[in-house]
């Protein structure tokens, strides 16, 4: 997947200006950026959600844009940032949902639907849980639920937009081990949009840094992550370590008061 | 726990809920029990055994008469109207996103009532009143449109199709409150009865032309029944599943518009049922439209048959509007709602 001089704004104002990127296949990329730099809206994009107002987004070597809404749910699914689910809706039904790009009038609970929607359960281990309604689950479960949904989907491409928003740290730990097994085992392509720098360091192969309406820096982690890049993309003093158990590097961020 | 039926067969596929079903039957049940008890009832009572006989083997002219002329024609219509608007309140709360979504706080009641209080108002006295119906009807088609146009900014998100609604709504109402007191005052109460909403003097070419119009709708909301519930996805969830949600949600808008729209044209504006009736099939049946739209349905044509039972059994010789019934019943329910909503 990449994109070619694709250019993104709503009316006048552009958030993203020409931006060339490719996002290698098999592999976990993450986004990072300042808050409004234009992640979200760059992953809206690859998933066809928002027209480019020029450029466009290559999917398997075809524009998306010239695609059916259906042709590219079968390819990418993407989970928004904090979804809500229908009022009422069970686990096992929520999940059931994922399975709309292959289903017609005829067609609405073929046997390929119920493999995999019973095999999307299974990987996020919510399968104790399908009778229960979602409004009732706790935030981890609730996002492995949504995970579950976009699995269900069968896609090679997996966007998540802060996958790891209101959770506490166990649970962040759970999804991104949960994302990485799912990259490891299934080789599924992951585009994710972080703001923990130091996790997204530890599970991104290929990391992209958005600033200033472009890629500002994009490659491994250890490579491209920098105290000059910290204090550009961020404006935010810092100090970069290696992880003393992974080797990812590590981010320690300081504000005014600088270290001894 | 939830038991459910699959059945696949070479291209076909479905699950049913076997719950869902069960209730269904029971409702259905129910419904018919109401109607013959319906039936039964009036200045000349029955037994719900003698009306079968009459229904069946005929009898005395007279009290066949009373029966299938009189009481089934406007039974029936009841029935028909109460199914209509319930449907039309469950597509909207799905689509709008919000349970406080109906036919009547969205303009498209109103709409069909400014235009039928014209039409009594100004044109009853040159054409009669055979085209009220039609009246009342474009009314609701127009007011639809009207608020789809408004809201309408790179596509129609649910928060603005409320707003706009609630505003075009209270518009038409002034029309036609203007409207009522300019217009002659023979005409004036007729058009008070019609915007109570009342099945009252029904023959059976009212039933008839409104179970026509819905033959029409019924295959629309059949193909796009599995649309509903993707509907109640964000917008950028159900795109990302492969959902066209602008052109769904116009289709939907479009059938629910067209069932609000005929049940008031010939049942006059009754309001709730259409907001109260999806509510109480919700509760009865787990989320799937098919199972909650058959069972609004049935709940919205009890609600009216039975308001309109009430209306015309409790005070008689009075023959009082079903509407008012529906808006006694449904009111103090409506607030129990409220208080009792979880968020």
């Amino acid at each position: 997947m990449e994109t070619q001089q694709l250019t993104l704004g709503y009316q006048r104002q552009v958030i993203i200006d020409a931006l060339d990127l490719q996002l290698p296949a098999g592999k976990i990329s993450v986004l990072i950026g300042s808050n409004g730099c234009g992640k979200s809206t760059l992953l809206k994009s690859l998933a066809r959600l928002l027209k480019p107002q020029q450029g466009s987004v290559i999917l398997n070597g075809m524009d998306i844009q010239r695609r059916s809404t259906a042709a590219v749910a079968r390819e990418l699914a993407i989970l928004p940032q904090t979804p809500s689910a229908p009022e009422g809706i069970t686990v096992r039904q929520l999940v059931a949902l994922g399975r709309y790009p292959y289903q017609s009038w005829m067609q609405q609970w073929s046997a390929d639907d119920e493999a995999m929607v019973e095999r999307a359960l299974r990987q996020t281990g919510v399968q104790d849980l399908v009778d229960r309604p979602v409004d009732d689950l706790s935030g981890g479960q609730r996002q492995r639920v949504w995970i579950a949904m976009t699995l269900a989907q069968d896609t090679d491409i997996v966007l998540l937009d802060e996958p790891t928003t209101y959770l506490d740290l166990a649970h962040q730990i759970e999804v991104l081990d949960l994302l990485r097994d799912l990259n490891r085992q299934e080789g599924k392509t992951i585009v994710m949009v972080l703001h923990d720098l130091n996790l997204a360091c530890r599970y991104a192969d290929h990391m992209v840094a958005v600033h200033q309406r472009t890629a500002f820096a994009q490659g491994r982690p250890a490579d491209i992550l920098t105290e000059a890049l910290v204090k550009q993309v961020f404006d935010l003093n810092c100090r970069i370590i290696a992880d003393p158990f992974f080797g990812t590097p590590l981010c320690i961020p300081f504000g005014r008061e600088l270290p001894q | 726990m939830h038991k459910s039926l699959t059945l696949r067969s070479g291209g076909f596929s479905r699950r049913i809920d076997l719950a869902t079903l069960w209730r269904l039957l029971v409702a259905l049940v129910l419904t018919l029990l109401v109607m013959l008890g319906a039936l039964s009832l009036g200045k000349v009572n029955l037994s719900p055994l003698k009306v079968l006989e009459l229904l069946w083997h005929g009898g005395d002219d007279q009290l066949v008469f009373i029966v299938e002329q009189l009481r089934l024609p406007r039974l029936v219509l009841a029935a028909l109207v109460g199914a209509a608007l319930s449907i039309s309140g469950l597509i909207l709360q799905s689509i709008i996103r919000n349970p406080l979504a109906s036919p009547d706080l969205l303009g498209i009641t109103s709409g069909a009532s400014a235009a039928a209080v014209i039409y009594l108002s100004f044109f009853s006295m040159l054409f009669g009143s055979q085209f009220l119906p039609l009246a009342a009807m474009l009314g609701a088609g127009l007011a639809a449109l009207a608020i789809y146009l408004l809201a309408w900014q790179r596509g129609a998100s649910p928060l603005r199709l409320v707003l706009i609604g609630v505003g075009v709504s209270a518009l038409l109402m002034a029309v036609t409150t203007f409207t009522l007191v300019f217009s002659p005052l023979t005409t004036t109460l007729s058009a008070y009865v019609w915007l109570t909403g009342s099945v009252y003097g029904a023959n059976w070419s009212e039933p008839r032309a409104l179970a026509g119009c819905l033959l029409i709708i019924m295959p629309l909301l059949v193909l796009l029944a599995r649309q509903v519930r993707v509907q109640q996805l964000d917008d950028a969830l159900a795109q990302g599943i492969g959902v066209q949600v602008q052109w769904l949600r116009a289709a939907l808008l479009l059938v629910s518009a067209a069932l609000a729209g005929a049940a008031v044209a010939w049942g006059g504006a009754i309001a709730f049922v259409g907001l109260i009736a999806p509510h109480i099939a919700k509760r009865l049946v787990a989320p799937g439209f098919a199972g909650q739209a058959v069972m609004a349905a049935l709940v919205g044509a009890n609600v009216v048959m039975l308001a309109d039972l009430i209306g015309r059994t409790l005070f008689l010789p009075l023959d009082l509007p079903a509407g008012i019934f529906v808006a006694v019943l449904g009111t103090p329910y409506f607030l129990y709602l409220l208080i009792n909503q979880p968020h």
